[in-house]
Formats: structure tokens, C-alpha cells, sequence
């Protein structure tokens, strides 16, 4: 056996290699512009997926209710002085939520949602601050507001919590920091924690110090059901994102425009569009743009020039940047495909 | 200069941090009670820069003295000591303060106080985690607090978890040269290990017991994981939680006294229960048709004969315990322990199956039959003192044998003399004779009588003693799982531990994206190892379809696969009308599994090429 694991060993080294050998890349140079088909935004990709069924519904409630039936058994081992940790493939959600509304409906408890992307531990600590301690102040920083926690948690042994954490490894709740902090949390006797995690890196996040303070007891739950809320904030590739936003409002601002100043950014973008192959390209300097645009007949002094940059500046159409020669720059931060839509559709409407 | 030394005692502690906290409690008490009512323990995380670090040192320190004699010093209570400002002079100057007080007060104070500690008691600091400690904080610390030693008696103590060489890698010369360092060993966290099994496992009076493959699982998690005593008892815990939770009949694991009484208010429901166990099953089969006929319906007999087993069961441990420590007393004298040199290897093997049948055993055995006579004495000797204070009380035949057997050996030392008499001789004889050829006749000749001659005396009571105890091993420590009712005090699931302490989530995810059948029991999905069906769920395909895939990724490629896979299953049914539809739906199910992908770490978007991601994991896996 130990050979076999031997070789086993070799093979995923030798693979480690393969894959990273060459800095070279094989695969073909298709992108997903020349695809003729339009990007999905949130909601488009929302409606469309409630349209097709999901698969195999009845296998994943039957699993559902393998795991529903750990319930009891998880709630004396919390009592006991574990806390719980669910792995698995699928989404926790429903399953922490149902444990959640059938069995601590009673009692206090606290949700966090890890995957919300502006979640902090500083919310986390208030909310428990502030709504289980009814405490009005502030602290000057997490370990003074966990030591306030601890001692008011220590003195009252009457109070009890139950924190359930919905993916403990997002990218919010990551850090070192709320990771030793949340620790030290659920180390205390009568805080409950019931925590999911899906990253395959995971376990990275704890060292042996972690690990006791988290006094982890391990539950496989393979649910097989969706990521709809984990992944509806996760920046996705495929989903249009900033790019929309940065077309649809270029278009919205420059609606409002005069003409010139419409030529103006024009003349920019085409400029822009001309060098981006050029990869020291660092933006058209002031005074060749003031140059071109008075061949251009679009300004006539220095003054106009500046005062319509303002504007663009203020609705983020450009970023100055300035170079090593101590020259500005003029750059529109905006990725050229979408730019290159967007004077596609100038050409179009004029 | 020698004066401007801190003395410092570096402890080093092993890689088991989560024991520390204990080793460090226990030592503040010991130093609270003997030395010195002023102790900070500082760790790491509070002390990410020197401010921090006076800070909750003066909080600590101000605290301790309070809680040492909280009689009266009403003043002090009352400064915060967040508002004091944390600098070296505030220290010097409240540690005048209190170190001064005694004096003013009445001499009988003072003779108390000093009599517990002496007039200037000195200032402990506790580096909980050395390696931790950022290198400037500690550097500034030392430096800060070297100058000032004349004021401020200060003492420090590391806690190293590696070696003490890091004290030299995180600290300059011109910082450690300020340090007068000795240096502590603490107890190697084995010896913890076996003292633990000592006194929790192989105790009698404790009544639930581990099964041999449970005990593996945790000690294997010991010795390969963590080293972590820690963890060791959180497993022992969650054995006691999983015993007690999912045997019915674990009611009846408690002292002896109590199991009669409570076998005697045994329920209908639990009797059944009992008829149930497999090893209950096997004692029924093997008794006479009318006593299984009333055992299997009466209950009152069942109960009677329950209290029986039990006694017999409580009798077994006690018995075999200290056969059990007899038969390690042999096997770890033994060159190259084939048994083990733990009591804990021998124990296992023990509880697994005969010992008397392994092959380590006959190969023990056969050894101790050509072991030296003080050893053999020692050993016996150690015996008798395991039978004695063992409380089973059939040992008493045996600890006669073994007496016995100890006098036979006295007897034999006055032999001994004659015997040597005639080896003398014989040896006078080989140096006598200096011709080759006589030579070689003697020693042949020597080498014929050895070979028939009789066995000694000796030999033959070294036969008779390891036969004994072969005899003593066979009566007594036959394994627990062959033992009637063994099931109400022996936790024997190993497949619970590992699951919930030692969990592989990787594992988890990898079989379920290889082979949704294990979880989702659908007909369609059942499949060949390696291949997976096209009906699979989403994710299912992706991942299989990117496992094909080098270190980067073409999403439009990787659409396109996927929308085939699919299409393939969907079949012909999708007509050319609505396919622009099924498309879009497609588009929107594939965008769903890689955002799933990505979610779960598998790729990670990349800006290596235009549309592509790149993947994290290599190989198959």
C-alpha cells in the first residue's frame, strides 16, 4: 500500500511539473467577443437559470435529509463544548438555515453571511455587542472589543449564542486576523459556532493554535445544491460586470454632452484605441491632445480644453496620470473592447 | 556591565502549542505561590509593537498584584490603567510604590510578606510563543528593559516551541549578550502520551474502554499529526460522546455497583436490546435449549444473568490489566522489542486479536527463554510486586508460584559454584594444551558434550518460568471483542473519528464531482470508474471537462465542450425552433458551474490571456 501511495505521490509531482513546465500555453486564441452572442447580465442570467430544472431534485432532498437528521446530535455536541464545521460539495445555506429555523428559533443567535461581500468583523462584533449585550460605545479596536465580549461572557453565565457562519473562507473573513479573533470567540463555553466552508484550501487557513481554539468537530455534507447567493456577488467572468456598466454610462454621459465635447472624448478614445497595442502606451500628454483637438476645430483655447477634462474627470470618463517626465497623461480607464463597442455605436448613430 | 543582565530562562516546550497554555498556567501558580505575586504572560497576537507590549504588561502587572492581595489597596483599584501612560518610568516608579508599601505598614505585614517573598520579589515576563514574537518588539524590549534592571528587578522566561537556537536567530549578539540564558527541557510529549494511557486506559476503576482500531486512529493522530495532548483527550471525549449517544446498552457502562443496580431496572425494551448484541448472540448459542429458551424470553432471567456476565466482565479487566503489565515487564527487556517497547504497541496488540498466535509473540518468547538470570530475577521481582497491588484477587496462586520461582533461583546461586568448578576445569584444560591438533579435538569434544549435555538446572527453571507465563497470558488476556457483552464498555466505530476530527475536505469534494453517484443514488448516473455520464449534474461536466485542460483554460472552448456534453444528453428531442433559447439556457448553466468552480478554488480568473482562466490544482485531482 505504501508503495502504491509511493507512486501515487510521484505522479502528482510529475503532473505538478507538466503542467507548470513550458511558460508557453496551448490553447486557442478564440475570446469570447468573436462569439456571436451577447454577454448575460445578473438578472438575464437569473431568469434563465430558474427556467432550467434542476437536476436531480429528489436525490438532493433525499441527502437533505440525511444530513437534517444530524441536527440533535449536533446540538449536544455543541452543548458539549464542539463546534461543528460542514464541508462538502454544494451550497450549506439551506441546510444551516433550516437547522437554524428548526431548532434555534428559541434562542439567541447570531447569522453571519460570509460569502456578502462587505461583511467585516468589526459588523460582527458590534451585532454582538451591541444586540446580545445590549452595550452602547464603541471600542478602539477588535481585541478590545472581543476582551469586552469575553468578560461579559465569562461574568453572565446565563448568556448563550449561537453563531452560525455561513462559508467562514470567504474572502471577507480570510485574514488572519478575524480568523484568530473569530477563534478565540468560539472558544468561549457559551458561544455555539456552526460554520461552513467550501474552498478547497480551506484548512490552509487554521494553524495548530487556531485549530484548538476552533475545537472543531468535521461533517461531511455534500448537498449537490446550487451556490445561488454564495456566487450571485462572486465577480463571475462570463457575467457582463463593469464592462456594462462602464458602456451603458459612457453612452448616458455623453447623451448629455455638447458636440464637441462628444468629439472631444472621440478623438481619445480613437487615440487610445490606435496605440493599445503598444504596451508602453501611457496615455496622450496634455498638449498634444490640446493640439489635435484645436486641429480638430473642437476647441479654441487652453481654458475650454481643461474645464471640459474637469467634466469627463468627474464622471471618472478619464484618469490623469502623470509621467516621468512630469507631463499628464490622459487615459480612459475603461478596457478597449468595450471602448471599441462604444465608437462602433457613435459610428452608428451618426 | 555582568550587571546589566536580565536573567532568563528559556523553556523549550516541543511543537505541541496547544499544551502550553496548561504548562504555563500550572508554572505562574507555582511561581505566584513561591517567588512572586508579579507575572505577565504575553502572547504574541496582543503584541504586535512595543507600545502594545508595555501596555499589556502594566495591565497585567497591575492586575496581578491586585488579585495577590485584594485586601485593601482601594487606590490602586481605582487607576485605570489605561490611562496611566505606558512607558518604562511609570513601570519603575508604581513598582516602588508597591515594593515600598510594606515597609510603612505594621512589621507584622511586612514579616508575612517577606516571609512569602523577599523585599524586592522580581518582575516575571512570559514569552508565551518566542517564535511568534516579532524580532523588533522583543530586540527593543530587551534593550529598554536592560538598562533600567537596577530599578526594576526583571526576569524573563521564553517559550520555545522549536529549538533554543532561534533565541540566537531572532536576536542579535548585541541583544542576547544582554541575557544571562538557562536553559529548561520539559517532558518529551510521548512520556505525556503514556502517562495518559496509563492512567485513563488501563485503569480498571474507569469503566468505558476503547476498542483496539479506535485507539489506532488516535494515537496515529498523535504520533503522525499534531503531538497534541490536547487533541488526544478531544478525541477520547468525542469517543465517550459517540459510546454513550449510539448504544443503547451503554446505560449499563458505569462502576460495578451501579451496573447491577441498574441491570436490575432494566426496561423490557432494553432487555431486547441486549438479546440483540452479536456477542450476547454467541453466549445464547453456545448454552442449552432450555436456558436459552428462558434467556431469550424471560427477562428477569436475562437479568440475572446480565449481572453475572457483568461482574465476570469487571473481573476480566482487573485481571487483565496486570497480566498485561506482567507481560510488558518481559517483552521490553527483550532486545529489539518485538512486542513493542510501549506499553501502549503491546496493549494493541492485545486487544486486536490472540496475542499468543502472532508471530511477534512466538519471536518474544522464544528470546525470553534465553534471557540472563539477574534479569530474569529483576523481572520476576516486578511481577510480584504488579500481582500484589493489583486488586483481582485470584493472584494469590500466582504470586506463590512466583515466589517460589524467585527461591528456586536463590537456591541455585549456591549451586552455581559447583558448576562453575567444572567449567574452570575444563578451561584449565584448553590453556594447558597448546598443540594445534589437541586443540581442536578438545573443542570439538566441548562442542559434542554441550550439545547433548542435559539442560542446567537453571535452564530448565527459565523454561518453567516462561511457560508460566505464556500459561498466565493464554488464561488472561484473551481479547475484550471475545468476551460476552464487551459491546456496553468498548467504543470500537473508528470510522466516527476519522470522519469528525481528522475530515480530508478535498477528498470529499474530489468524489463528489468525480462520482456524483456515491451521494445522489440515480440509476442514470451510475458509470464506469474514470468516465463520467453526460446526464451528470453541471458541475459535474465542468470539472471534467477542465481536468482535461493544462495550466490555462479557454472559457469559449470550454463552453463549447460543455454545451455538446449537454446537447448530447438533452438528445434530439430539442428542435430547431427554440434553440436559440436552449443556448442561452445553456450559456446561463455553464457561467452557474464556473462561477461554482471558482468559488470552490479550482480556477481563478486570469489576465495571462484574453478570456481565460487559469486552473489551481494539477494532475487529476
Amino acid at each position: 500500500l505504501a508503495k502504491k501511495n509511493k507512486n501515487k505521490m510521484g505522479n502528482l509531482v510529475e503532473e505538478y511539473f507538466e503542467a507548470h513546465s513550458s511558460s508557453k500555453v496551448l490553447t486557442s486564441d478564440r475570446t469570447l467577443q468573436k462569439l456571436r452572442k451577447r454577454r448575460l447580465n445578473q438578472q438575464t442570467l437569473h431568469d434563465l437559470l430558474k427556467k432550467a430544472p434542476l437536476a436531480y431534485a429528489a436525490e438532493i432532498k433525499e441527502l437533505n435529509q440525511q444530513h437534517e437528521r444530524l441536527f440533535s446530535k449536533w446540538m449536544l455536541q455543541l452543548h458539549l463544548g464542539f463546534n461543528i464545521v460542514l464541508y462538502g460539495l454544494g451550497s450549506k445555506r439551506d441546510l444551516l438555515e433550516k437547522f437554524r429555523t428548526s431548532v434555534l428559533q428559541e434562542s439567541v443567535h447570531l447569522v453571519v453571511n460570509g460569502y456578502f461581500p462587505s461583511i467585516t468583523l468589526r459588523s460582527i462584533l458590534n451585532s454582538i455587542t451591541e444586540d446580545v449585550l445590549n452595550h452602547i460605545g464603541t471600542f478602539r479596536s477588535p481585541p478590545d472589543q472581543l476582551e469586552f465580549i469575553i468578560k461579559k461572557f465569562k461574568e453572565d453565565s446565563s448568556l448563550e449564542l449561537y453563531v452560525l457562519i455561513h462559508n467562514l473562507d470567504s474572502q471577507m473573513l480570510r485574514g488572519e486576523r478575524s480568523q484568530q479573533i473569530l477563534a478565540q470567540l468560539s472558544s468561549l463555553p457559551s458561544i455555539y459556532l456552526i460554520a461552513s466552508i467550501d474552498h478547497i484550501n480551506a484548512p490552509l487557513l487554521w494553524d495548530q493554535a487556531k485549530l484548538s481554539l476552533y475545537n472543531w468537530l468535521w461533517y461531511e455534507t455534500t448537498t449537490f445544491s446550487p451556490y445561488v447567493e454564495e456566487t450571485s456577488y462572486e465577480n463571475s467572468l462570463l457575467v457582463q460586470q463593469s464592462g456594462s456598466l462602464a458602456l451603458s454610462s459612457l453612452t448616458h454621459v455623453l447623451r448629455s454632452l455638447t458636440l464637441n465635447a462628444r468629439g472631444i472624448f472621440r478623438l481619445l478614445a480613437q487615440y487610445q484605441l490606435k496605440n493599445k497595442d503598444n504596451p508602453s502606451y501611457a496615455g496622450l500628454s496634455f498638449q498634444d491632445f490640446y493640439q489635435q483637438c484645436r486641429e480638430a476645430f473642437l476647441v479654441n483655447s487652453d481654458l475650454t480644453l481643461r474645464a471640459q477634462l474637469t467634466e469627463f474627470r468627474d464622471h471618472k470618463l478619464i484618469r490623469t496620470k502623470r509621467g516621468a517626465d512630469g507631463v499628464e497623461y490622459l487615459l480612459i480607464p475603461v478596457d478597449d473592447s468595450t471602448l471599441a463597442d462604444f465608437l462602433e455605436k457613435e459610428d452608428e448613430d451618426i | 556591565m555582568k550587571s546589566k543582565e536580565i536573567p532568563t530562562a528559556a523553556l523549550v516546550l516541543g511543537v505541541n502549542v496547544t499544551d502550553h497554555d496548561l504548562t504555563f498556567r500550572s508554572l505562574s501558580e507555582v511561581l505566584q505561590n513561591n517567588i512572586t505575586p508579579y507575572i505577565a504572560l504575553l502572547e504574541a497576537k496582543d503584541c504586535p509593537g512595543i507600545k502594545n507590549l508595555m501596555q499589556k504588561l502594566m495591565g497585567q502587572l497591575m492586575n496581578c498584584y491586585i488579585d495577590v492581595d485584594s485586601s485593601e489597596d482601594e487606590d490602586y483599584v481605582q487607576v485605570s490603567h489605561n490611562r496611566i501612560r505606558c512607558s518604562m518610568t511609570s513601570l519603575i516608579n508604581w513598582y516602588e510604590h508597591v515594593t515600598k508599601k510594606p515597609d510603612s505598614e505594621t512589621p507584622s505585614k511586612k514579616r508575612t510578606s517577606s516571609s512569602r517573598h523577599w523585599q524586592s520579589p522580581p518582575v516575571v515576563v512570559v514569552f508565551k510563543d518566542m517564535e511568534s514574537f516579532s524580532t523588533k518588539v522583543l530586540q527593543d524590549f530587551i534593550v529598554i528593559s536592560s538598562q533600567h534592571i537596577h530599578e526594576l528587578p526583571l526576569v524573563l522566561i521564553f517559550g520555545i516551541a522549536t529549538s533554543p537556537m532561534i533565541i540566537h536567530s531572532l536576536l542579535p549578539h548585541f541583544v542576547s549578550s544582554l541575557l544571562c540564558i538557562e536553559l529548561f527541557q520539559s517532558l518529551s510529549c510521548k512520556d505525556h502520551l503514556s502517562t495518559i494511557i496509563d492512567k485513563l486506559l488501563l485503569r480498571a476503576s474507569f469503566p468505558f474502554k476503547l476498542g483496539e482500531k479506535v485507539l489506532q486512529v488516535l494515537i496515529n493522530i498523535f504520533l503522525y499529526h499534531d503531538f497534541s495532548v490536547q487533541n488526544f483527550i478531544k478525541g477520547f471525549q468525542l469517543c465517550i460522546v459517540e459510546h454513550f449517544c449510539s448504544q443503547p446498552v451503554s446505560v449499563l457502562c458505569c462502576q460495578l455497583v451501579d451496573a447491577k443496580k441498574r441491570a436490575d431496572s432494566l426496561s423490557h425494551d432494553q432487555c431486547e436490546n441486549i438479546r440483540k448484541l452479536p456477542s450476547f448472540r454467541r453466549y445464547v448459542e453456545s448454552q442449552v435449549s432450555e436456558k436459552q429458551i428462558a434467556l431469550l424470553t424471560v427477562d428477569t432471567y436475562l437479568k440475572e444473568i446480565t449481572q453475572k456476565l457483568l461482574e465476570d466482565l469487571h473481573v476480566y479487566h482487573e485481571n487483565y490489566l496486570s497480566v498485561l503489565r506482567c507481560l510488558h515487564v518481559f517483552t521490553s527487556f527483550l532486545p529489539k522489542y518485538p512486542l513493542g517497547k510501549q506499553i501502549r504497541e503491546l496493549y494493541c496488540a492485545c486487544l486486536e486479536n490472540q496475542v499468543w498466535e502472532t508471530e511477534e509473540y512466538e519471536s518474544s518468547l522464544q528470546l525470553a527463554r534465553m534471557l540472563n538470570k539477574s534479569d530474569l530475577v529483576t523481572m520476576l521481582q516486578q511481577c510480584v510486586e504488579i500481582f500484589v497491588s493489583s486488586s483481582g484477587k485470584e493472584f494469590d496462586n500466582t504470586v506463590e508460584k512466583l515466589k517460589e520461582f524467585l527461591t528456586q533461583f536463590q537456591k541455585l546461586e549456591e549451586e552455581a559454584f559447583q558448576e562453575q568448578d567444572v567449567s574452570v576445569s575444563s578451561q584449565k584444560e584448553l590453556q594447558k594444551k597448546t598443540d594445534l591438533y589437541h586443540l581442536q579435538k578438545t573443542l570439538l569434544e566441548l562442542k559434542e558434550s554441550r550439545r547433548s549435555k542435559k539442560l542446567t538446572k537453571f535452564e530448565m527453571l527459565r523454561f518453567e518460568v516462561v511457560d508460566y507465563i505464556d500459561s498466565l497470558v493464554r488464561n488472561y488476556l484473551v481479547p475484550a471483542n471475545h468476551k460476552t457483552l464487551h459491546e456496553i464498555m468498548y467504543f470500537n466505530t473508528a470510522s466516527v473519528l476519522r470522519e469528525h476530527l481528522n475530515a480530508a475536505p478535498r477528498i470529499a469534494l474530489h468524489t463528489a464531482l468525480n462520482n456524483p453517484y456515491r451521494y445522489l443514488k440515480n440509476q442514470a448516473l451510475k458509470s464506469d470508474e474514470g468516465s463520467i455520464s453526460n446526464k451528470a449534474p453541471d458541475i459535474c461536466i465542468v470539472y471534467k471537462l477542465h481536468l482535461e485542460c493544462g495550466r490555462l483554460i479557454n472559457l469559449v472552448d470550454w463552453l463549447e465542450a460543455f454545451s455538446t456534453v449537454v446537447m448530447g444528453a438533452e438528445g434530439p428531442n430539442a428542435d430547431a425552433a427554440s434553440s436559440d433559447q436552449v443556448d442561452d439556457i445553456i450559456h446561463a448553466r455553464f457561467i452557474r458551474a464556473v462561477s461554482e468552480l471558482e468559488l470552490l478554488g479550482f480556477i481563478k480568473p486570469s489576465k495571462q490571456k484574453t478570456d481565460h482562466v487559469a486552473r489551481l490544482t494539477w494532475g487529476g485531482c
